[in-house]
């Protein structure tokens, strides 16, 4: 921190609203639902799981725009989102991601376009899960930027956990599907661990005040909890009030990385 | 065309704020509030969606130089910030829409009918500049008088400065007069007289130049600041990793199941190749 002129923040927090980490929550699951249920169909496994897994891909796509239209300033200029492609911009990068997703996620119901709309799907898929990662770290608010090699997998990982809760709460109890999930959760609690050690003055807004308190609670039912329930208990009750807590610990982790953001903006001077 | 560019010298401004007001009559952009900040006598103290020119009051210790004060007052010195149309642009690069655009006088250029309010320019910015006006929707900051410029005419702001403080020109003749008036300044005694474009960072240099006494810093002029553009290797290829690893990831556990099972791996792969 150096001199600033009266304190003023040197940068301009966030304008988004509660609708972008919503979208970031939803666009994950259903990115995450199109790897399962494509994966699912092409090893043969269970019918049922990979047409369900289809369904919340191809559900979770229209939600996505739905809200990215609403945060828009202008929403009933959101087509002008498709008016160029710009690789140097993220965003840009983004709104091509996601209508190649929901034309590929649609494309997959359809019984005769199932295997090319679903590898397509799969595809676009692991970009909804990543690409957000990429949206908030290349930024100028310290905290996102700092955490931009982090970022990316740490999302994949909330989205994948995400539809595969989603799965279990359907009803869906195959040891695969409980292996993805427990990754998943193995690999929020080492970024969770991460995140709780590392100690520079821009990762602040990640430990302490209302941001750092979502950011711990959404570490905690993303990762430790969640594995530790499902590597205890092959009950079903169980492996859902796990799929419950990692539900609610990425959309945690999807809001308190917008509220470290805008706490970030003001700390930069 | 030209490229043009703003050299605003702050040992020459008086804290008048006529460019202030030549810019929002000029530009027709909305009052923002009537705070009263206690802040010097600075009620504007940044630039935002609706304050395109801002003129900042900064209080030093006493110090000889240009219009010298008595021992007893504070030094006092005024700098119009402006937008600084960067030379690698953080907003320009974050649009989506391209809305966004770089003008054939070199500044960048915001065009209303096409910006969709997106917000991604608000956190591009490394300066804090361009902000969504709530009221409107769209993102709004410094046209440079793009429609002036068009004409042949200089920007409302650098019009109305009645001490020749904001220049405008082109660039490379503000450069050198730049040059020429820091000469002058520490012939006269100035000594903490600095320039400031970023030249130095991965900015690459602004069209808006800066002379100011002192810190940079307190004028909330960084030294040290990066176009995010810098961080997309990082990003990229972090993501990419992590795709690879979903997918690879939920491929063997479901493999691995349906060997354990009675399937084939090979009969597996061989799906996934079709």
């Amino acid at each position: 921190m150096t001199t600033t002129y009266y304190d003023v923040p040197l940068l301009k927090p966030p304008v988004w609203t509660w609708e972008v980490p919503l979208y970031f929550f939803a666009g994950g699951a259903a990115g995450g639902a199109a790897i399962i249920g494509s994966i699912a169909e092409w090893t043969g496994a269970n019918g049922h799981l990979a047409r369900d897994a289809r369904w919340i891909a191809a559900g979770g796509a229209p939600i996505s725009a739905a809200l990215l239209t609403a945060d828009l300033g202008r929403p009933e200029r959101f087509v002008n989102m498709l008016r160029v492609f710009k690789p140097q911009s993220p965003m840009s990068i983004g709104s091509w991601t996601l209508a190649a997703f929901s034309a590929s996620t649609t494309g997959a119901l359809v019984p005769a376009l199932s295997k090319a709309a679903g590898t397509s799907s799969a595809l676009t898929g692991a970009a909804m899960l990543t690409y957000t990662g990429v949206l908030i770290g290349a930024t100028a608010i310290p905290v996102w930027h700092e955490n931009i090699r982090l970022l990316p997998p740490h999302f994949a990982a909330s989205g994948i956990a995400s539809a595969a809760a989603i799965l279990t709460l359907m009803g869906h109890d195959e040891p695969a599907l409980n292996d993805v999930a427990m990754g998943a959760a193995a690999a929020e609690t080492v970024i969770g661990a991460f995140v709780e050690t590392r100690s520079t003055p821009a990762m602040a807004p990640l430990r302490e005040g209302p941001s750092g308190w979502m950011i711990r609670a959404g570490g905690v039912l993303s990762g430790p909890v969640p594995l530790l329930m499902r590597a205890t208990s092959k009950k079903p009750t169980w492996r859902k009030a796990a799929s419950v807590a990692a539900l609610a610990g990425s959309l945690l982790t999807r809001l308190g990385w917008i509220a470290a953001g805008r706490v970030s903006a003001k700390m930069k001077g | 065309m030209a490229t043009t560019a703003f050299l605003t010298d702050s040992t020459l401004c008086i804290g008048c704020k006529a460019c202030e007001v030549a810019c929002k009559e000029y530009n027709d952009v909305p009052a923002d509030g009537y705070a009263f900040t206690g802040q010097s006598y600075d009620n504007t103290l940044q630039l935002g969606h609706s304050t395109w020119r801002h003129v900042a009051f900064v209080e030093m210790d006493t110090a000889f130089g240009v219009g010298g004060n008595s021992g007893e007052q504070l030094s006092w010195s005024f700098v119009s910030d402006v937008c600084k149309h960067c030379e690698h642009a953080g907003c320009l690069e974050a649009c989506p829409t391209g809305s966004i655009v770089r003008t054939e006088f070199g500044s960048v250029y915001v065009q209303p009918d096409v910006c969709n309010g997106c917000g991604y320019c608000v956190v591009g910015c490394p300066f804090g500049v361009i902000d969504r006006r709530p009221t409107d929707g769209r993102a709004f900051k410094c046209t440079f008088c793009y429609d002036r410029q068009r004409d042949g005419e200089q920007p409302a702001c650098a019009k109305a400065c009645p001490t020749q403080s904001i220049l405008f020109g082109e660039i490379e003749d503000l450069r050198a007069h730049a040059e020429r008036r820091l000469e002058t300044l520490r012939a006269r005694g100035v000594d903490d007289a600095a320039f400031w474009d970023a030249g130095d960072t991965s900015v690459g240099g602004t069209h808006a130049m800066f002379i100011v006494r002192g810190d940079p810093e307190a004028y909330n002029l960084p030294q040290q600041v990066d176009v995010p553009t810098v961080y997309l290797e990082d990003g990229w290829k972090s993501a990419a990793a992590a795709a690879l690893v979903a997918i690879a990831g939920t491929a063997a556990a479901f493999l691995a199941r349906r060997r354990g099972h009675g399937g084939s791996t090979r009969s597996a792969l061989q799906r996934i190749s079709v």
